[in-house]
């Protein structure tokens, strides 16, 4: 027991007394936090339109007015030539071109239905699903309200009545914040004891520690437990900016988030040493835990894109990644106000991967040197 | 020549020999490319969905059936308590409550107005919206179905705007064309940005710089020897990369892979330049992993890969100015997808290649530097 004391002390000095990493390790998840938080957004803001009017009459140039005042949409100017729409849209700028059929207010008016043909550059399928949606939402509307003034409304009939409940707002600030702290906790924590052990085995170090009275598990907790404390500052830094700065609600116990953090970021330390433990130099066990980890992490987890959108084979992959689970967490806990009760399950699969993860790094931590 | 025939050789077999890295050099990229383009999609599957029926007659129960068969629907679990559906939501098991009221079917029949409740679960924006939409049309379509069997009202003839949408270059949106070249433009950097970011300060760690330092070998001579294998390797990738989106995903290449892989061999500079100069003001290998890791995350989460730049307020657009990435990723969607020809890239082009020409100097200045 006394070694051991005496091995988490050496650990302790040797991570603190390194000034320059512990400030990129302490002002990296706050730089992240602030640029993310601001820039991931998937709502559409003035979306470039050109037009492209045959019949330039008072009904298109109002509609024209209509979308061009609509925060989505800034009418960038006109063309005349349907065959110039191919140019635009490989310079890049346009994402939509809306082309008038001639004559269109005076087929309004007798009756017929003039056409409109939305043309997007789908070569960003997901902008471009955006931007179709709100431009056709923006033309019925004009056309109800054209409508409206001719006939009644109706009396009768369903309506469907719409709660959004969590966030009747809508804002992608409270879906992208609380996944950026699951996102970024986990990814610094992994990357923080990735090298612990390997660095060990490069520096030669090794030896030293193998003739010790140490055994493999209290290597393993000693490497551990002094970026505990480092990653748990950065859990409070992410919570306080996430408060403070993007403002997104927070109705659950904070005891329960603060416990939970502790579970997650144990979980991403340990799935860290356990890198550690298998490769053979820095470099690898770097490139593992950067590459290996980065885009799996962003993507499977639900951070961006929902899980229940991807094919299943992925839905089945997802269920590996610890930060989907935690990210569960934390928009219940923030956004639900959801108790321990509800999100047990999750809870409980994160303790048995850190669990997994600890078994693993201590068998495969190698007691000889080859 | 015969200088950095040499250096290459000593670079590749401390790449090769290195039996660790090797799978994480090529397998992983590919492995990544093909498994993790899947996922990049917002497109609605089933959504499980909480009925409380306090009607129960035909007419509700034919509304719920309607929920069900329209593919996008699924229902999990009923009862007669809306709290219990919102509790689930709360779990995490349905993302909508359907409530259809008492009196449903009777105030249907007679012409009165009704309303269904929709309780969605709008923590995930987007999807919530499309929730609601899919949600409306299908009450929508549902009265519609119901509306002439009531009574027998004419319907006066409406007038109307014809929606025609059009989505060019990618008719049924499809998301993978989309994500292939950008995930694939990450992958490439990634490996680039890494390796060469640790290469250096790796020979200061171990202490092999000096050995290098003593020798003849001039300061050119040694960049490039640093430099060009992962060049090399970085503009294989690439082609790795492009053979299994053409023939593994069958995305047609509009425009011309060899202008493509000219912009590649600029690019690969860039992101290996900006390695190697981090490897300079770094003293050890985990400092220049913090670093080249957080450069790289900033420059994918804000090069417009997964969420559009023209979604990222001003001052975060104008920082894509100076980001490498969605440069690239930008050139590649445009050639591959739109089949942009030089004229319509080469201002983007110019861009990569001012930013080549700034790093690459100051590295090297950096490392005359450190090394004396």
């Amino acid at each position: 027991m006394e070694a051991f004391k005496g091995f988490i002390i050496k650990e302790f000095k040797q991570i603190y007394r390194d000034k320059r990493t512990l400030l990129v390790l302490f002002g990296m998840p706050i730089i992240q936090m602030l640029l993310f938080g601001f820039a991931i957004r998937n709502e559409v803001e003035n979306a470039q339109v050109m037009v492209l009017d045959a019949s330039h009459d008072q009904v298109t140039r109002e509609l024209v007015n209509k979308i061009d005042a609509s925060k989505y949409f800034t009418v960038e100017g006109e063309i005349q030539n349907y065959d110039d729409i191919k140019r635009l849209f490989q310079k890049g700028n346009i994402d939509e071109v809306l082309v008038f059929e001639n004559d269109f207010a005076r087929k309004l008016r007798r009756g017929e239905h003039p056409s409109i043909n939305v043309i997007t550059d789908a070569s960003n399928p997901n902008l471009a699903q955006l931007i179709q949606e709100y431009s056709s939402s923006i033309i019925v509307d004009f056309q109800q309200r054209i409508a409206a003034d001719q006939y009644p409304p109706k009396a009768s009939g369903i309506q469907a009545n719409v709660n959004m409940l969590f966030n009747p707002q809508l804002e992608s600030v409270n879906l992208f914040v609380p996944g950026l702290i699951a996102v970024i906790l986990m990814l610094v924590s992994a990357l923080m004891t990735s090298i612990s052990i390997t660095r060990e085995k490069e520096m030669g170090n090794m030896e030293i520690l193998l003739v010790s009275p140490l055994r493999p598990g209290q290597i393993i907790i000693g490497k551990v437990l002094p970026y505990m404390g480092l990653a748990f500052v950065n859990v409070l830094t992410v919570l306080a900016l996430a408060k403070w700065i993007f403002q997104v609600p927070f109705r659950g116990s904070y005891v329960l988030f603060l416990l939970e953090s502790l579970l997650f970021i144990f979980t991403a330390l340990a799935l860290g040493v356990f890198i550690s433990t298998r490769a053979n130099d820095q470099q690898t066990a770097m490139m593992a835990s950067l590459a290996g980890l980065l885009l799996p992490t962003v993507l499977l987890s639900g951070f961006i894109f929902p899980i229940s959108s991807m094919p299943w084979p992925l839905q089945l992959l997802s269920n590996i990644i610890p930060a989907r689970w935690f990210l569960v967490i934390v928009r219940s806990i923030m956004l639900k106000g959801s108790g321990l009760l509800l999100i047990w399950k999750e809870t409980l699969i994160l303790a048995v991967m850190t669990t997994g993860f600890i078994l693993l790094s201590v068998k495969s931590f190698k007691v000889r040197l080859e | 020549m015969r200088t950095i025939k040499f250096l290459l050789q000593k670079e590749f077999l401390q790449i090769f020999r290195n039996k660790g890295m090797l799978p994480i050099i090529f397998m992983m990229p590919v492995v990544q490319l093909v498994v993790l383009s899947f996922a990049a999609t917002y497109q609605l599957r089933e959504v499980n969905f909480h009925l409380v029926d306090y009607d129960q007659t035909a007419a509700s129960r034919k509304l719920a059936q309607k929920f069900q068969a329209s593919g996008y629907f699924n229902l999990k679990s009923h009862s007669h308590d809306v709290d219990k559906g919102i509790k689930l939501m709360r779990e995490n098991e349905v993302r909508l409550v359907l409530v259809i009221p008492h009196h449903f079917e009777k105030d249907l029949l007679s012409g009165k107005p009704t309303s269904v409740q929709m309780n969605i679960d709008a923590v995930d924006g987007a999807t919530a919206g499309l929730i609601q939409g899919y949600g409306r049309s299908i009450i929508q379509d549902y009265n519609a179905q119901v509306q002439p069997q009531i009574k027998n009202i004419k319907l006066p003839k409406r007038q109307g705007i014809n929606i025609i949408p059009a989505s060019w270059y990618n008719p049924n949106l499809d998301y993978i064309n989309y994500m292939v070249p950008g995930i694939l433009v990450v992958l490439v950097s990634m490996i680039g940005t890494f390796l060469s970011g640790m290469n250096i300060v790796r020979e200061r760690e171990i202490g092999t710089i000096e050995q290098l330092n003593v020798t003849p070998i001039k300061r050119y001579q040694f960049i490039i020897g640093k430099l060009l294998p992962f060049w090399i390797i970085g503009l294989f990738e690439l082609a790795l990369g492009l053979t299994i989106a053409r023939f593994g995903f069958g995305i047609p290449f509009v425009g011309s892979v060899w202008l493509l892989f000219i912009i590649a061999g600029i690019y690969l500079l860039v992101v290996e330049g900006i390695g190697l100069f981090i490897s300079t003001i770094t003293h050890t290998q985990q400092q220049a992993m913090f670093i080249a890791w957080f450069m790289m995350v900033v420059f994918i989460l804000m090069g417009g890969l997964f969420t559009p730049i023209e979604s990222m307020p001003v001052w975060a657009q104008h920082l894509t100015l100076i980001n490498p990435i969605s440069y690239f990723i930008k050139i590649m969607r445009m050639v591959l997808l739109k089949g942009a020809r030089w004229a319509d890239v080469q201002n983007l082009v110019g861009g990569l290649v001012v930013m080549a020409l700034i790093i690459l100097p100051a590295a090297v200045f950096r490392y005359r530097k450190s090394s004396s």
